[in-house]
């Protein structure tokens, strides 16, 4: 089903206007060699927006194909995370079957719960089942050696790389409308390109899907600023480095800076999520602030397996993991908070 | 077809990067020489060659691995075109160096294993002399070794099923023997060049 609709055909406009700039002022500066600004820094700002360009592409593709389309890609990208995240993890030959199941088996799963909008089940389907199955097979397979870290090792890549990064996509499914709304409804009160004010069924497939595809879009757009403009604070601003060990870039000024200028691009966009211009803003902070939790997290992980990105180990890979890592830190948190907003 | 479509497959369980230093994929004839961590090893490695000369490319597997059940069977003999070598009854007058080379005639490359087997420690283990016989009655072949990091862990010994973690492939700069190498210390050579391209 197609999840495009005008004020959606508006937003993405707007966000290619957006990518537009960035790579004109990106190109300039590669151009110009006396800015006094390290090469290096502008080549990294070059590498992240053609990575936008591409995220921008396929999800766009998704949107396109309709919202089974965009789980499966999502589905794949917690496959490619994963991976990433287990190749950088040593484990032992005693945990190669209980592997296989987590790749083979819950990912899938968790994927085809979030498509069948079953939320009880997706909601505990690894935290629950998977968080005892793998120190079970793991146990059996023999080897105590360095027992716990590894299952936690596995558990913890389960956790961020497919349970946390599920709930974006399951954002299409939740119910979105204000119940005031659904009283007038036969009254022409839903969107106007709404097909025909048709009721919403939990997880129903007639429904009108875009309000929840801007909501996804929204929500995105937001982390995905939350970084570019933390980035861009510490590069100008930064002065208080909050954990030199774990990351000497991250600072209070570009923590701040970002959640700030996320925050008003967020809220400038309320008439396209189903929130009121203050219910925007409260989950911009919440998501910029996840992201950058998020961020930390993974920087912390990277440091203790000694590499600088997750990419670099295994060379042409792009490091998939690098570029969601806040996206898996707010996605859980932002679909719950509307979750209570608009209760089931 | 069936070849491209089991290449491609391979090639996103392995999740393989391959990277060519100060090497270039050739149709000339080549010897691609690899340490040997998993019964995929083969498979990847010959995958992740181009097309071209993925054709003229066959790997030299064990008989007693590849010729157990018919899947094994039919992938060996009609899509990888693999050279099976019999490691239990070597026979003095068609020793595996001569088959090898016949099998290779004019126009083929293989994939060989100096180890003889997987290995499971870190380290890899001495190389058998059949690199050096080869390299000595073909002084024209090219040697090219290859590194696989990781394949282990993907395909561990005993194991039938794959975890798709991400693989690194190393195609590294051909060597040849030198007039009146010693036998041991050209293996040697042989086996730091697959070695340094781990961290190349």
């Amino acid at each position: 089903m197609n999840l495009m609709d005008l004020t959606t055909f508006g937003l993405v406009g707007g966000v290619l206007m957006l990518l537009t700039a960035a790579t004109g002022i990106g190109q300039l500066l590669k151009r110009q060699t006396d800015t006094g600004l390290n090469l290096a820094v502008i080549e990294q700002f070059n590498a992240r927006i053609r990575a936008w360009w591409v995220l921008c592409a396929v999800l766009a593709a998704a949107f396109l194909l309709g919202r089974e389309a965009t789980v499966v890609l999502f589905g794949l990208l917690s496959f490619w995370a994963l991976r990433e995240f287990i190749t950088l993890t040593p484990t032992r030959m005693a945990d190669h079957r209980a592997l296989f199941w987590v790749f083979f088996l819950f990912t899938p799963m968790q994927y085809i719960l979030i498509g069948l909008n079953d939320y009880a089940l997706y909601s505990v389907l690894i935290p629950v089942y998977a968080f005892l199955f793998i120190p079970a097979r793991i146990a059996m397979a023999g080897d105590y050696k360095r027992y716990l870290e590894r299952c936690a090792k596995i558990q913890a890549g389960l956790m961020i790389c497919v349970y946390c990064l599920s709930h974006a996509p399951a954002i299409l499914y939740l119910d979105i409308s204000r119940p005031a709304a659904a009283e007038s409804r036969p009254a022409a009160e839903g969107p106007p390109d709404a097909e025909a004010g048709e009721s919403r069924p939990a997880g129903g497939s007639s429904a009108d899907e875009s309000p929840n595809a801007r909501l996804l879009f929204f929500f995105l757009l937001v982390v995905t600023l939350g970084d570019a403009f933390q980035y861009i604070s510490e590069k100008l601003l930064g002065k208080h480095v909050i954990a030199p060990a774990i990351s000497p870039n991250r600072t209070w000024e570009g923590y701040l800076g970002g959640v700030g200028c996320a925050t008003l691009f967020g809220t400038a966009m309320w008439w396209a999520t189903p929130f009121e211009p203050w219910e925007a803003a409260v989950m911009s902070v919440v998501i910029t602030t996840m992201g950058f939790a998020g961020g930390m997290t993974m920087s912390a992980i990277k440091r203790d397996r000694g590499v600088k990105d997750y990419g670099t180990l295994i060379e042409g890979h792009g490091g998939v993991l690098d570029r969601i890592d806040s996206t898996c830190f707010a996605a859980p948190i932002f679909f719950h908070f509307t979750r209570f907003l608009f209760p089931q | 077809m069936t070849r491209t479509l089991l290449a491609a497959i391979a090639r996103f369980l392995s999740g393989a990067s391959v990277r060519w230093i100060d090497c270039q994929p050739d149709t000339c004839q080549r010897v691609y020489f690899a340490n040997h961590t998993s019964h995929l090893d083969p498979i990847v490695i010959w995958s992740s060659l181009p097309a071209d000369v993925r054709a003229l490319t066959r790997p030299v597997a064990a008989k007693d691995y590849w010729e157990k059940g018919w899947v094994r069977r039919y992938l060996a003999r009609q899509v990888f075109d693999a050279l099976l070598i019999d490691r239990k009854h070597i026979k003095v007058h068609q020793s595996p160096v001569d088959l090898m080379l016949k099998a290779m005639g004019d126009t083929h490359s293989v994939i060989i294993f100096p180890e003889g087997g997987r290995n499971t420690g870190a380290e890899m283990g001495e190389f058998k002399s059949g690199l050096y016989y080869m390299a000595k009655k073909r002084p024209d072949l090219e040697l090219v070794p290859v590194h696989l990091d990781n394949m282990n862990r993907v395909l561990p010994r005993g194991e039938f099923l794959p975890v798709p973690l991400l693989s690194c492939i190393t195609f590294g700069a051909p060597i040849w023997l030198e007039a009146g190498e010693p036998k041991t210390d050209f293996l040697n050579r042989a086996r730091d060049a697959v070695r340094r391209l781990k961290d190349a």
